[in-house]
This record gives C-alpha cells, sequence and structure tokens, in this order.
C-alpha cells in the first residue's frame, strides 16, 4: 500500500452535496461529527469546498435541474477521491420514484464507489460505511 | 557547522515543523475536548499534510497561474524566515541585529499578504471576500500589535532590538508582570487571534460562511503549504509572545528549553480556549473593536509605561 492512500484513508475530508434530499439524511451526516460519534477521531473533517475534499457524500434524488450543477462539484473535486451515495433517494430514487423532477439516478452520472441505504441511514449505518471503506482502500 | 544545525535541524527547520504539527494537534485535541469529544491521534496533522501533498492540483480557469503558485510558497517562506529570526534571537539574545524587531513585525505580515494574494488572483467570490476581509482586518490587529510591543519597547529602555528585551527582562523580571505589559499582553492576544484567523476574528476564513474564504480554490500541495504556513504562524505568534512579554526561552538546559515551550502552549491553550467560547464577530465590529477599545487601551497602556508601572 503507497504512502499516499496510507495517509488518505488515515485524514478522509468530507464534502457533503445535497441533489434535492429532503434534507434528513443531511443532517443524519452531520450527527457523525457529534461528540457522540466523533468521527474526528479518525481524522474525518467536514470540508467547505469541494477542492479539500477526499470524499463527496451525495444524498438525494439527483434533480434534473441539479445535474449540470452536481458535475461542476464533481471536477472540482482532485483526485484521488471517492463518492459515497447516502440513503435510499440516492440509490433509486426511493420514495420521489416516479417523479417528474427526477429522471436519473445518482450513479447514472456519477462514478460512485459505495451506496449507503436507509431512509435516513443512521450515524452507526455510515460509519460502517467508512470503515469498510478504508478497509477497502488499503487492500 | 553549528550555524547549520540552528538553521537546519535545532531550533531551525525541522524543530519549527515538528512543534507546528504539535501546535495544530493541541489545538484540535483541546478543541474536542472543550467539545466533550475524544479527538483526533497525535499524529493527525502528519496524516493531513502527507495526504495533501499527495493530491492532485487544480488551477481554477480564472485564476491567474503564476501567482496562484507562488502565493502558498511566499507564504512559507514568510513565516519560516519569521520563526529564524525569533529562534536566532532566542538563542544567541547578543547577537541578534539592530531593530530586528520591527523586522519581525513586517515578516509577521507576509504570511497574511500572501494569503491575500492567494486569495484575489484565485477567482471564486468567496476568496476575494475573504481576502478583503483579511486586509481590513489587518489594519485593524497592526495597530494594536505595534501598541502592544511600543509598551514593551518603553519598558525595556526605548531598545528595538530583540536580543536586548531579553536581557531586560532576564534582569528585571517578565513585563507581563508590570500593570501597563499586563494590558499589552491581553491587546497582544486578541491581536494575536485576529492574525491567525482564530473565532472570534475569523471572518476571513469563515467555513460556515463563505466555505474557507480565501483557501476555497485552493488544493492538493498548495493548500498543504497553505496549512503548514498557518501551523507555523501558530507556534511562532505565541512564541514572539513568550519573547517580548515573558522572558523568552532560555537556551541552557533542557528543563530550561521545555519551560520554554511550556509558555508557548500556555498563550496557545488561551487562544484555543478564546476561540472555542466565543462567537463570530462581523468585521466592522472587529474594525471598531480593534480602533475604539483597543486604540484607547493602548495608549492607556503606553501611558502607564512612561510613567514607569
Ligand atoms: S433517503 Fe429518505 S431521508 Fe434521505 S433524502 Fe431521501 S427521503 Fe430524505
Amino acid at each position: 500500500m503507497s504512502l499516499k492512500i496510507q495517509a488518505l484513508t488515515r485524514s478522509i475530508w468530507v464534502y457533503h452535496l445535497a441533489t434535492g434530499s429532503c434534507n434528513n439524511c443531511d443532517i443524519e451526516i452531520l450527527d457523525c461529527i457529534t461528540p457522540r460519534f466523533d468521527l474526528e477521531r479518525f481524522g474525518i473533517q467536514l470540508v467547505g469546498s469541494p477542492c479539500h475534499a477526499d470524499a463527496l457524500l451525495v444524498t438525494g434524488n439527483m434533480t434534473t435541474k441539479n445535474i449540470p450543477r452536481v458535475k461542476a462539484v464533481y471536477e472540482q473535486v482532485p483526485k484521488p477521491n471517492v463518492i459515497i451515495a447516502i440513503g435510499t433517494c440516492a440509490l433509486d430514487h426511493g420514495m420521489f420514484d416516479g417523479s417528474y423532477t427526477s429522471r436519473v439516478k445518482v450513479d447514472d452520472i456519477l462514478p460512485v464507489d459505495f451506496y449507503v441505504p436507509g431512509c435516513p441511514p443512521k450515524p452507526e449505518g455510515m460509519i460502517a460505511a467508512v470503515a469498510k471503506l478504508i478497509a477497502q482502500l488499503r487492500q | 557547522m553549528m550555524d547549520t544545525i540552528n538553521i537546519l535541524i535545532f531550533p531551525g527547520l525541522i524543530f519549527t515543523i515538528i512543534l507546528a504539527l504539535f501546535v495544530a494537534w493541541v489545538d484540535r485535541k483541546v478543541t474536542a475536548r472543550v467539545q466533550w469529544r475524544v479527538g483526533p491521534p497525535l499524529l493527525q496533522p502528519l496524516f493531513d499534510f502527507t495526504k495533501l501533498m499527495g493530491k492532485e492540483t487544480m488551477i481554477p480557469g480564472q485564476a491567474t497561474a503564476w501567482l496562484f503558485y507562488a502565493a502558498p510558497i511566499m507564504a512559507l517562506t514568510g513565516a519560516l524566515v519569521f520563526s529564524f529570526t525569533l529562534w536566532n534571537a532566542n538563542l544567541y539574545p547578543d547577537n541578534s541585529m539592530v531593530g530586528d524587531l520591527i523586522v519581525v513585525v513586517y515578516l509577521a505580515m507576509i504570511p497574511s499578504v500572501a494569503f491575500m494574494l492567494g486569495g484575489l488572483v484565485s477567482g471564486s467570490p468567496h476568496s476575494v471576500l475573504g481576502a478583503s476581509r483579511e486586509i481590513k482586518l489587518l489594519l485593524g490587529d497592526e495597530l494594536i500589535i505595534v501598541m502592544a510591543l511600543m509598551v514593551v519597547i518603553i519598558q525595556s529602555g526605548g531598545s528595538i532590538k530583540l536580543g536586548a528585551i531579553l536581557d531586560y527582562q532576564r534582569t528585571y523580571g517578565a513585563v507581563a508582570w508590570s500593570p501597563s505589559g499586563m494590558i499589552a499582553l491581553i491587546l497582544a492576544i486578541l491581536a494575536m487571534q485576529a492574525k491567525l484567523a482564530l473565532v472570534p476574528f475569523d471572518m476571513s476564513e469563515a467555513e460556515t460562511e463563505i466555505m474557507g474564504g480565501t483557501l476555497v480554490a485552493y488544493s492538493g500541495p498548495l493548500l498543504a503549504f497553505f496549512k503548514l504556513t498557518q501551523w507555523i504562524m501558530r507556534a511562532m505568534l505565541p512564541l514572539l509572545l513568550v519573547h517580548c512579554f515573558w522572558g523568552g526561552i532560555i537556551f541552557s538546559s533542557w528543563v530550561s528549553i521545555l519551560a520554554g515551550l511550556g509558555k508557548l502552549l500556555v498563550f496557545w491553550v488561551i487562544m484555543i480556549l478564546i476561540r472555542n467560547t466565543n462567537p463570530r464577530v462581523r468585521i466592522d465590529q472587529a474594525l471598531k473593536f480593534f480602533t475604539v477599545w483597543g486604540g484607547c487601551l493602548g495608549v492607556l497602556a503606553m501611558i502607564l509605561a512612561m510613567l514607569g508601572y
């Protein structure tokens, strides 16, 4: 395993991108950095700019109007990076299935590496996903 | 030979970087403890730095490329030269050149100027906003730093040599233990807070408001340089305070060196606690605070110092 990946797995900076979510997934993501879960123990930090990010957390059901914006944000995330789709909406539209505002799924547009199902997923679920992600990156 | 070791290893380049990484960790750990969290491991800043060095650098389309590259390097160089000057004055008080207090004040400004430049040329509205706030803030805090240092100069008999200020404090006791010195120290700590972009004066980097301000468009190694600069300044500006107000670091034995570093950490933890227990103020409030309250207290401290208190 290269030094680059080793350092990356110990310091994952996360940018969180809502593509038309109901906002509940976003709140659960914020829960992960509260004192109860404290993801900073593993070096995981929320950052304000996609240019600083290593992981892009995509929530929501990808409305048609948001597609160009999501692409623009994705292009700003420097490599190597990972993309995690959070919530049932981001997987297959969930409760918004059949809506006229969203015709495509997140993974039609972005190369998603990880899926975390749930509506919304629990913080424990996201932490489990991150742990698996780190294990996979280290291989 | 000794000079080379002093510049490159101890207490120069390598030691400064290790100290900066440690100080960055102290910041995050104390913040975490204040919020009842566990906080990151000791090597976290090193991991962050290594990771950033391994990432891709992206130049925004609207940026002026050469300045975009030059700004982080200028910031890091400025911070390192600043640290060398301070260490040299601590190591050989007799050897420091005339007027190096003024040089140090200018050198401490170079990283701020580089942050501004980087923000202005990166072509993002957030970073331009951050840079303009940084310029305004600089006008406020420089005034206070100069006033606080004037008190030190007056007390130590009108000397603008860092070495002479140390000698004075080693004979007559630290500047901070006099009334005027205490006022000046409090003002200086607040001004450093602004210089280091810590809450309550972090409007130039307000993460929740303008997404990291001046640094918003930086990525990869260039961001790593900026971060390292920030950490070095967070270690070196408290060192400047220790030097001017609390007798500096005495390089005679390991115990006295550790005691000196302990003083540095005391100032740094005070700054972290101020940062963690205050809200962010607006830029106009900060300027008013510095020019009205800071200015009045600064003049008062200078008058007290002239009267010999
Ligand atoms: S998955 Fe559920 S909680 Fe998350 S954005 Fe969709 S509807 Fe909201």
